[in-house]
């Protein structure tokens, strides 16, 4: 039996000899098959093993990476040269990436394990997993349940434990979601730190990518690696702080924000009892909290649909049957290539927000929508600026609700969007957020817990979370 | 604001997506809903409000002028649905001189 | 016959500016005969016409001449192979990103100083959306609110020397398309090569009244652009492009008339011709009752005329929106200043000072600085020779009558400008004659040799020595006693005859001047001899 905590554990029982990275890598494999109905994976590469073996000699004759042999399973969304690019969407079904994403690049220079892409939402638009050409994936804690979405294929392979690591994206909450849903860590860094090139963009200037994994150590290993400017993504930032592993263990004590608005009406209250006993721990910890006020919070969700959808209708234009991916058998003419080549290729939900997001932006409506809410970004943004005048993290719910089950919102956009309430605000402002799996409800359901700090002090919610652990 | 069935399918035209009416009339309804919860904003005054473009706020982001690998031409034209040796190929163009 | 020997011993300059005289004297009369039968055939509607003015505004676009597309690293070289200079991000792939061309903002800003334009200090790009097949990512990355550039203007210079100011409106950068190649059959075939090379947009001001005034825009803002050495300006190529917008009015009126969109014009004379027919068209349909409809024509240059381009069937609305890929343009003041002393000397600064250093005519000077590549092989002469007119005539003459024959820039051209100041030297030391020097100068077209080489190979130093030419004079005079006689007797036009029978004896080396001199003198003192 192949266990271990965390990477640093794997390596040493690598070392010792208690199993190989072979075995390792075909155990996964194995896994994802036997844990098939949970369609966690678009596609599955067979080259991991004959890499593993690779990187088995690498460890043992210690040149190997800081990531060596760390399996991760991939969203597909993120490019991988020579390898399906389909964001689970038919218009990309054959599609093939000429190049590898940044971030995934520098998994693979640490000599990480690739070991498939990861089943999601399509274009990464949906907090369910519902809407995937793939089909849907199942919770693996209630199978009649969604894992949450959009990344959800990410957080159920780790959760159902097809893999070590996953790599999501997060654009209002598409890693923090599922990863509340299926009881994992999930991390959505600050805007800009880990570069977006080789990320298909739904939202450009909300999209970020991040781990899911068991353990928090990982978490803060893998954020090591992949951060950092990347001369391809001008959006990318230069971090200053690039050592996590290190310094996650220093006993720092915090001031920590709660937010009245986030833990109003809404939230489930089975929800809010696990999170005040957590609080309540965090407090014997030797750590201060405070109430705090966010108050345009309430203004958030419009907000993000409005900016994420206009980005998304342009962003998405380029699925056209012109130069790649699908094209209709119906294109006698060039218009009707186009048309019938998306109207086919796209699901409904990708549909509404591009059209949503035409229509905000089409002449006479950019500065009563567009315009405006990107005024309102800004006032959210001086919300969080002045908590963080005060306070070190805020601390919230990730969802006001547990996993749902399949189908019950499907019919009803609004409230699926309404889902995202609490994790929007961290991609309107930038700033990273973290959830920590706190336990489980009545049903056995995961809940989770969010903690947020300011633009690149990833640092300092990794050390609460570890203290936590 | 009110949508209405003839708004949804210009948009639609513009957007470069077609609806049956069915859908067109499910769309108008999600549409208004949608909207009119997002009209919300109008509760603000944002008249003194800089509008924020990217949660981080930088500039000059350069690369210098320096010739990078190109790729190659069958690698460009490897996803293309329809192609020949060296071009894309895409149903005749006709609104051109 | 003696007549004949006569003109071809004077200076070989002047023969050709005889010459040209008379070519400039024939086309005229030829162009003014065709205008008065022009006039004659639209009489009446010209002078119904002179009641209307026409306002006209150009875009411009520019292609930048920078090595890597503006926002990949691909190649911008024209002529590739199909599809060949692409890569993730100008084919629009998921995923890519764009990162700006550091040179296609200092190219932009360059043409901004240079057009007297106000410097923004920040810029944005943003996302012009439309779908179209040369536009892999199916929006263009241009610049909307908040562009580079705005509020400039460049002088014109009119025919009859009056100047006037065109302002320009906005400089900005964006991206190009790629190519779409039409002819076959059923299919329309796409290369990228294009796509994502550098543009600047010139949008001027609604100042220009004529397509005469427009073509001096076109032709001033090419040689701004080429003076910075930041586009080739060769329409024909397409690496400048022009649109125009026409429209007309009742002189005096305030109100702009309904504008139409002219495009296709693929070179400088295309764009006058083009905007002359379509002012013609508008005065017409006018003058005819009839309405203007707001459209746009393409100008076919085969057939010279225009046709409405097919309109799509779906309204505009661009949904233009800030890119969230690129970050601001920030030209703070050192940046602007570092940039204003990287600015070379400009077209007018440069004519201008032709005219003052070098005291050349202002017809001269305008020629010679008509291009930055003229201009600088007119200096590199000077760097050799002092005689700043003999320089210009040389050049405005012999050099650019070779350059035009051979249609090479002249950059191309076979004499360089040192070896042609050297020429201008032996000319002024009277090493050669004149005449000597144009079949040095045609050897030149031809050889590697510098002047003197050629001079020195081929024993072509002028005779200026005076005892040796008298001894030559002596023998023709001997050898012709029945000329000298007729000289004597007064018919003093026979001196001619002897200066060209001494530089046939001479093969041309003898310096004409001290030949004359020289004869004067002999048959002058013969002629006292005979009264005595």
């Amino acid at each position: 039996m192949i266990s271990y905590k965390n990477h640093s554990e794997k390596i040493a029982q690598i070392k010792e000899g208690k199993f190989s990275l072979k075995e390792n890598v075909a155990f996964f494999i194995n896994e994802i098959e036997k844990q098939k109905h949970l369609n966690a994976f678009n596609f599955i590469f067979d080259d991991a093993i004959k890499i593993a073996d690779k990187i088995e000699s690498k460890i043992k004759a210690g040149t190997a990476g800081k990531l060596a042999g760390m399996v991760i399973a991939i969203k597909d969304v993120l490019a991988i040269k020579d390898k399906p690019l389909t964001c689970s969407s038919n218009i990309l079904k054959n599609f093939e990436a000429i190049y590898t994403a940044t971030a995934v690049q520098k998994l693979i220079d640490e000599d990480a394990i690739i070991i498939g892409k990861t089943n999601c939402d399509e274009f990464a638009m949906g907090s369910s997993n519902e809407n995937s050409a793939f089909g849907k994936v199942l919770n693996p804690f209630d199978n009649q349940r969604v894992p949450g979405g959009s990344s959800g294929g990410s957080a159920v392979a780790v959760a159902a434990n097809l893999c070590d690591v996953s790599l999501g994206t997060d654009t209002g909450g598409s890693i923090r979601q599922p990863a509340a849903f299926c009881g994992v860590y999930g991390l959505k860094p600050t805007y800009g730190k880990v570069s977006r090139y080789g990320l298909t963009a739904f939202a450009s200037s909300f999209d970020t990518i991040g781990p899911f994994a068991k353990s928090i150590d990982d978490i803060a290993l893998v954020l090591e690696v992949i951060s950092g400017y990347d001369e391809k993504d001008s959006t990318s930032f230069n971090d200053e702080q690039k050592i996590y592993l290190e310094k996650i263990s220093e006993p720092q004590k915090f001031k920590i924000g709660l937010p009245k608005e986030y833990f109003s009406s809404g939230l489930n209250e089975e929800i809010k009892k696990l999170i005040n006993n957590k609080i309540e721990i965090i407090r014997s910890l030797g750590h201060e909290t405070v109430e705090i006020s966010l108050p345009n919070t309430e203004y958030s969700i419009a907000t993000y649909y409005i900016l994420t959808t206009a980005e998304a209708s342009s962003n998405l234009a380029r699925y056209d049957g012109a130069h790649y991916g699908f094209r209709s058998n119906d294109a006698s003419n060039l218009n009707e290539m186009y048309t019938n080549s998306r109207t086919e290729g796209f699901g409904n939900e990708v549909k509404r927000r591009i059209m949503l997001g035409t229509y905000v932006l089409s002449s006479g409506y950019y500065d009563a929508y567009y315009r405006k809410a990107q005024k309102v970004r800004r006032l959210l943004k001086n919300d969080f600026d002045n908590a963080f005048n005060d306070v070190d993290i805020i601390l919230t719910p990730t969802t006001p609700n547990v996993a749902f089950k399949i189908g019950e919102k499907s019919n009803d956009p609004l409230s699926m969007y309404l889902e995202d309430i609490y994790t929007t605000s961290a991609n309107l402002v930038g700033i990273p957020g973290l959830n920590i799996p706190i336990g489980f409800n009545s049903e056995n359901l995961p809940v989770g817990m969010q903690l947020m700090t300011n633009q690149f002090n990833e640092l300092k919610i990794l050390q609460l979370a570890k203290q936590l652990s | 604001m009110t949508i209405k069935k003839e708004d949804v399918k210009y948009i639609a035209s513009l957007a470069k997506l077609k609806f049956d009416e069915n859908e067109i009339e499910k769309f108008t309804e999600q549409f208004n809903e949608i909207i009119s919860y997002i009209e919300k904003l109008n509760e603000l005054d944002t008249s003194n409000v800089e509008p924020l473009a990217h949660p981080f706020e930088s500039n000059n982001v350069f690369r210098n002028d320096e010739l990078k690998k190109s790729a190659s031409t069958e690698e460009a034209l490897k996803n293309s649905p329809s192609k020949t040796e060296e071009f894309f190929r895409v149903p005749k163009v006709i609104n051109q001189p | 016959m003696r007549i004949k020997i006569d003109y071809k011993n004077s200076p070989l300059y002047s023969l050709y500016i005889l010459h040209y005289t008379f070519y400039i004297l024939h086309y005229t009369l030829i162009t003014s005969y065709i205008r008065k039968v022009k006039f004659k055939i639209q009489g009446l509607k010209l002078l119904e016409t002179s009641k209307y003015e026409a306002v006209i505004g150009l875009e411009v676009h520019a292609q930048l001449k920078t090595n890597t597309k503006i926002f990949c690293g691909c190649s911008t070289k024209f002529g590739s192979s199909p599809n060949s200079n692409v890569c993730p991000v100008c084919l629009g792939h998921p995923g890519s990103l764009p990162v700006l061309n550091k040179k296609v903002v200092e190219f932009t800003v360059l043409m901004g100083l240079a057009t007297n334009c106000r410097i923004n200090e920040k810029s944005i790009f943003a996302r012009k959306n439309y779908f179209y097949p040369d536009l892999p990512k199916n929006y263009q990355i241009s610049q909307y609110e908040e562009p580079i550039c705005e509020h400039g203007f460049i002088t014109i210079e009119k025919k009859d020397g009056s100047h006037k100011k065109i302002g320009i409106t906005r400089i900005h950068m964006e991206e190009d398309a790629g190519k779409s190649i039409h002819d076959f059959g059923d299919y329309t075939m796409i290369d990228l090569n294009r796509t994502g090379t550098p543009l600047m947009e010139i949008v001027s001001e609604p100042d220009l009244r004529s397509s005469e005034e427009a073509y001096l825009y076109l032709t001033k803002l090419k040689q701004i652009l080429t003076y910075l050495d930041i586009c080739d300006g060769n329409m024909e190529e397409g690496s400048l492009r022009c649109d125009a917008n026409i429209s007309i009015r009742l002189k005096g009126e305030k109100k702009f008339g309904t504008k139409v969109e002219v495009k296709n014009m693929n070179s400088f004379r295309n764009v006058e011709k083009a905007i002359e027919k379509e002012i013609e068209r508008q005065i017409d349909l006018i003058e005819d009752g009839k309405q203007i409809i707001q459209q746009t024509l393409l100008w076919n240059a085969d057939l010279e005329d225009l046709f409405p381009m097919r309109t799509k069937e779906e309204a505009h609305d661009y949904r233009y929106f800030p890119d969230p890929d690129l970050m601001p343009v920030v030209v703070n003041e050192d940046w602007k200043i570092e940039l204003e002393k990287s600015l070379p000397e400009l077209p007018d600064e440069k004519r201008n000072r032709f005219i003052e250093e070098y005291k050349l005519p202002i017809y001269d000077a305008d020629i010679l600085t008509s291009s930055i590549n003229l201009a600088d092989y007119y200096e590199k002469i000077l760097r050799v020779t002092n005689d700043y007119k003999s320089a210009s005539n040389w050049v405005m003459t012999e050099v650019l009558k070779i350059v035009n024959e051979q249609k090479i820039e002249i950059k191309e051209f076979k004499i360089t400008p040192e070896n042609l100041g050297e020429l201008i030297n032996l000319i002024n030391n009277k090493i050669i004659s004149h005449k000597i020097a144009k079949d040095v100068f045609n050897e030149m077209l031809t050889s590697n040799k510098s002047p003197n080489e050629i001079v020195k190979e081929k024993n072509l130093t002028q005779i200026s020595d005076s005892s040796e030419l008298e001894k030559e004079i002596d023998k023709i005079l001997d050898a012709n006693p029945k000329d000298v006689q007729d000289y004597l007797s007064g018919k003093e036009k026979v001196i001619g005859f002897f200066v060209g029978q001494i530089m046939k004896a001479t093969k041309g080396k003898a310096n004409p001047q001290t030949v004359n001199e020289l004869l004067k003198q002999k048959l002058d003192s013969k002629k006292t001899f005979n009264n005595v």
